[in-house]
């Protein structure tokens, strides 16, 4: 059936570049198409990361991150505002530890106002103390960036493939892309053709924003090999008794002694410590170690003082698609027309996401030449995080919906309402990590030991044709049960 | 940033007054004498005692939808020995109390969680039928129970796949739901939920291939290694750990290391166990984040409310006891400390004001002293007594911090020795008890200190 159509677009991958793209290609009146090989968006690089949106005066002045970063960074309030998901400004620091690094300080502070960094400047030490009691008796200045921020990537990513899907675009998960192939379509006009889950897609254009797969999907179209190096980065997560540990994300400022991990509160009220960074060969190589967890405590320790690491609830590690270059390559691919790369984007590829969408849409417009979507409707309405909003909007949800009153995560204070309102959401959640995502249940201090059963019940109710033994963590081949009491697979063994 | 959450400085009335809350929010709807936080056994317990004692206007707050608390899904026998003498599942045992909540009429609430107690006494709540609601108490008792340590509370290496489970949400999953969370099972942590699941799990059809634990002693009770390991033949590997989990959507297997003394893997001792399921029972943690958002004062042994021998906290009026108040083996424990928990209560909202714990200056009572647990003995419950108020005897409980035999447990008050009591074996498993009479009060001091330690002789 899908083979029939021929889609003006496609993009491989639903993270939040993919999703972004979507959303920005949704203004055009067009047909597009989001493929996932997972069965749910944000479930590569975009689900775990620092969750910063930076500020933008890390990267090589001139280089396309730059420019992304302070372009994506100046988006992020209105975006927030549309689609409705956390994002705090608190600001971050970059906190210098020895007098003989202050050039480099110096430097970065140069740097970042050549990007076009607002409202930047050195603090001293005296200030810095002011502004974060914590921080490390070393710690001599740092770089203020206020206009730095924290977001929730999981609720922007599903923001976004929600807009898209409001505005028209199809998506399709389970959905692995195993070739890319050129063909002339109906019409003589040239295209592609997308096998994937063992179904065909046909589209105009092409786009690639498979994270630390666009290697392989680059190199099914181009002799022009690229590569995409999963580098892994190790994280601790505290809990909100810890949350406020820092008031600000704090960065150190690369020594000799190599590079530092970040200190920040997250927009759930948490303490986020990480990352470290490993280049490593397993593009699925999401596993902890002892050593990454040991170099996240001792490495941390050199900007924050007494981080409370006995209140980590969880230690998790996510891959960044690093392209040995370190730039974002975004763009046509020579000698395969119609196809574009959205590749390398590592670091600050969540931050660059709102801009990095807008110029993915507009060099598929410039082969597509599409009119504008004349009913492109931007805002969503968000699923509401009760933490978040007063107690007054909480009891006018309870009138509209009784559910709302009903707390199914008590560690997170989500309600039944919100866990159902993920499942009918569009593309909406089938797994437990859809509803964690979508509705930040699962991420307190319980670690989902309370709500795990509640949770899969409702998903049961809710998602057509799922049982309670069938739901999954994430996707085929992480079911949470293996069947019925007593059931065991070979026989009967204990009746 | 306007916050509600549980665990921020601002408690639920203080956050609706920033952001569109109405007016009325400041006044109570509903006035009770004493709001129970929690209606499992501790709760139940506590109502039941403070009715008969001639309260008018109990309620429980449960934010489940059935009474009785965890022990619903505590299907195996082995509770109510000392209560009722006989052994009952855990719902036999609750449903008894429920019965006699039914019979009083005593007030509850089910699918209600509690979001703020303040230092007042004022509990906000909210369910689906009356939403956000505030209630006025007499007297408060926290009974909200305790919760699993996590995985990531041990930093656990690995993946992070499905089939990692703690061994309460097995427990839920097979009991409740009829659900069998895994085939080939490993076990961290002997603690008594973990060896109950060994037994159940192995009962529905899944095989548990080890209980690794941390110390070189079990957690849990020794009839339940008998009944639930030995019986079944599932090795218990003490001083062993998980070190590392692998599979990317399932667990595939796990990886067990034996320690050293200072509990650090032994590198060369690894051993691979392919499984589906790892199941953790590694701890218990006391779930007092309403009772900080009330300023109680939190003992960071029990990680519960430091309690005088009325089990009133710090902030008076508001009492605590059962799990929350720190970790039971037994449930019959749990009842009888609750039901003095709530007869407390009752006193306190009938006039008879005692001191809040730790306090000693309060007007029109007596001084209070401290009690303090030293020498192998980790804490007693409660910290604090008063000679002139308290009971003819008082139970204090306490747990060591290893395993001892043929030592003695001693309380001196002052340097008075009051108890000398010789007991084979103490394991930190097993909360163990002495009695504190009145009478040994009799002539303490201001100032004097309770303690409570072991002696070789």
């Amino acid at each position: 059936m899908d083979g029939t159509i021929v889609y003006d677009a496609l993009v491989i991958g639903a993270g939040v570049s993919g999703c972004s793209i979507a959303r920005e290609l949704s203004r055009l009146d067009g047909r597009f198409l989001v493929l996932e090989a997972e069965d749910d968006v944000c479930a590569g690089t975009s689900k775990a990361n620092s969750a910063i949106v930076h500020a933008g005066f890390d990267a090589k002045t001139g280089t396309l991150m730059a420019r992304l970063n302070v372009e994506g960074n100046a988006l992020f309030p209105q975006l927030a505002r549309e689609l409705g998901f956390a994002f705090d400004r608190i600001g971050s620091l970059v906190v210098c530890t020895d007098e003989k690094d202050m050039p480099a300080l110096e430097a970065l502070l140069e740097r970042g106002r050549a990007n076009g960094v607002p409202e930047l400047r050195i603090v001293g030490r005296e200030e810095l103390v002011r502004m974060e009691p914590n921080i490390a008796d070393g710690a001599v200045a740092a770089l203020w960036a206020p206009t730095a921020g924290i977001c929730d990537p999981f609720a922007l990513t599903a923001a976004l493939a929600e807009s898209a899907a409001t505005n028209g675009v199809s998506f399709r998960f389970d959905a692995r892309v195993t070739a890319v192939e050129p063909v002339t379509l109906e019409g003589g006009a040239p295209g592609w053709k997308v096998t994937a889950g063992g179904d065909a897609f046909f589209s105009r254009v092409v786009i690639n924003a498979a994270g630390v797969y666009a290697d392989q999907i680059h190199n099914m179209v181009s002799a022009d090999t690229l590569t995409i190096v999963p580098r892994r980065g190790e994280y601790e997560l505290l809990d909100t008794t810890a949350g406020g540990h820092v008031r600000h994300t704090v960065f150190m400022l690369p020594t000799k002694m190599g590079k530092g991990v970040l200190v920040t509160p997250t927009v759930h009220g948490n303490l986020l410590v990480g990352p470290t960074a490993d280049d490593i060969d397993d593009k699925r190589g999401t596993q902890t170690t002892p050593a990454g967890l040991e170099a996240v405590r001792r490495k941390s320790a050199l900007t924050v003082r007494d981080i409370p690491f006995r209140e980590t609830i969880t230690s998790f590690s996510g891959l960044r698609a690093h392209q040995p270059g370190h730039e974002f390559i975004i763009g046509p691919v020579a000698g395969a027309p119609g196809f574009l790369d959205c590749a390398g984007i590592e670091s600050p590829g969540l931050t660059a996401s709102p801009a990095i969408g807008r110029m993915v849409a507009a060099q598929a417009n410039d082969i597509l030449g599409l009119p504008r979507n004349q009913s492109f409707e931007p805002r969503r309405r968000p699923i509401p995080d009760l933490k978040r909003i007063g107690q007054g909007e909480w009891e006018r949800l309870i009138e509209s919906d009784p559910a709302y009153g009903t707390i199914v995560c008590r560690c997170c204070r989500v309600s039944e309402a919100q866990i159902r309102d993920a499942c009918r959401r569009v593309p909406g959640a089938r797994s437990l990590d859809g509803v964690k995502h979508r509705t930040g249940a699962c991420m307190g201090r319980c670690q989902a030991g309370f709500c795990t059963p509640r949770i899969m019940e409702i998903l049961a109710e809710e998602v057509d044709g799922l049982s309670m033994e069938d739901v999954t963590k994430c996707g085929p081949g992480s079911r949470m049960v293996v069947g019925h009491d007593k059931q065991a697979e070979g026989g009967e063994r204990h009746d | 940033m306007t916050s509600m959450a549980t665990g921020a400085h601002a408690g639920a009335t203080a956050g609706a007054g920033e952001k569109g809350g109405t007016a009325a929010a400041a006044v109570p709807e509903l006035e009770r004498d004493i709001v129970i936080v929690g209606g499992g056994s501790a709760g139940l317990a506590a109502a039941i005692a403070a009715h008969d004692a001639g309260v008018a206007s109990v309620l429980v707050l449960e934010r489940e939808p059935q009474l009785g608390g965890i022990l619903n899904q505590c299907i195996h026998n082995g509770f109510g020995l000392h209560t009722f003498k006989e052994e009952l599942t855990g719902p036999e045992y609750a449903a008894r109390y429920v019965a006699k909540a039914r019979e009083r009429n005593i007030e509850h609430m089910l699918r209600t969680t509690v979001l703020d107690v303040s230092p007042g006494r004022v509990v906000t709540a909210v369910n689906a039928e009356r939403g956000i609601f505030r209630v006025r108490a007499g007297a408060v008792v926290l009974a909200m129970g305790c919760r699993e340590r996590p995985r990531g509370a041990l930093n656990i290496c690995g993946t992070r796949p499905a089939g990692v489970y703690t061994a309460g949400t097995a427990q839920r999953l097979v009991n409740i739901d009829g659900l069998l969370p895994g085939r080939e099972v490993v076990i961290l942590g002997s603690g008594d939920i973990g060896l109950i699941m060994a037994r159940r799990l192995t009962l529905e059809g899944a095989h548990v291939a080890c209980v690794a634990e941390l110390m070189p002693y079990s957690g849990g009770l020794k009839r339940n290694i008998v009944q639930c390991l030995d019986d079944f033949g599932i090795p218990l590997k003490l001083s062993h750990t998980v070190v590392n989990v692998e599979g990317e959507r399932r667990v595939e297997a796990v990886t067990i290391a034996r320690v050293d003394d200072h509990l650090r893997p032994i590198p060369g001792t690894e051993v691979r166990y392919p499984c589906d399921t790892l199941l953790l029972s590694v701890g218990l943690l006391p779930e007092n984040e309403l009772s900080r958002q009330a300023g109680v004062r939190i003992n960071p042994v029990t990680r519960g409310a430091f309690v005088n021998d009325q089990l009133m906290t710090s902030v008076p009026g508001v009492f605590a006891c059962g799990n929350v108040l720190h970790v039971h083996d037994l449930v019959d424990y749990v009842s009888e400390e609750s039901a003095h928990a709530g007869a407390c209560a009752a006193r306190y909202m009938q006039g008879a004001a005692g001191l809040a714990a730790g306090e000693k200056d309060l007007p029109g009572a007596a001084t209070e002293l401290a009690i303090e647990a030293t020498g192998g003995v980790r804490y007693t419950v409660p910290s604090f007594v008063s000679p002139g108020r308290m009971d003819d005897s008082l139970r204090l409980r306490f747990r060591v911090g290893a395993v001892y035999q043929n030592r003695y447990v001693s309380v001196y008050v002052g340097d008075r020795r009051v108890t000398h009591r010789r007991k084979p074996v103490m394991a930190p498993g097993e909360m163990q008890e002495v009695t504190l009479r009145r009478a040994d009060l009799a002539d303490a001091r201001p100032g004097d200190v309770v303690r409570v330690l072991l002696e070789d002789e």
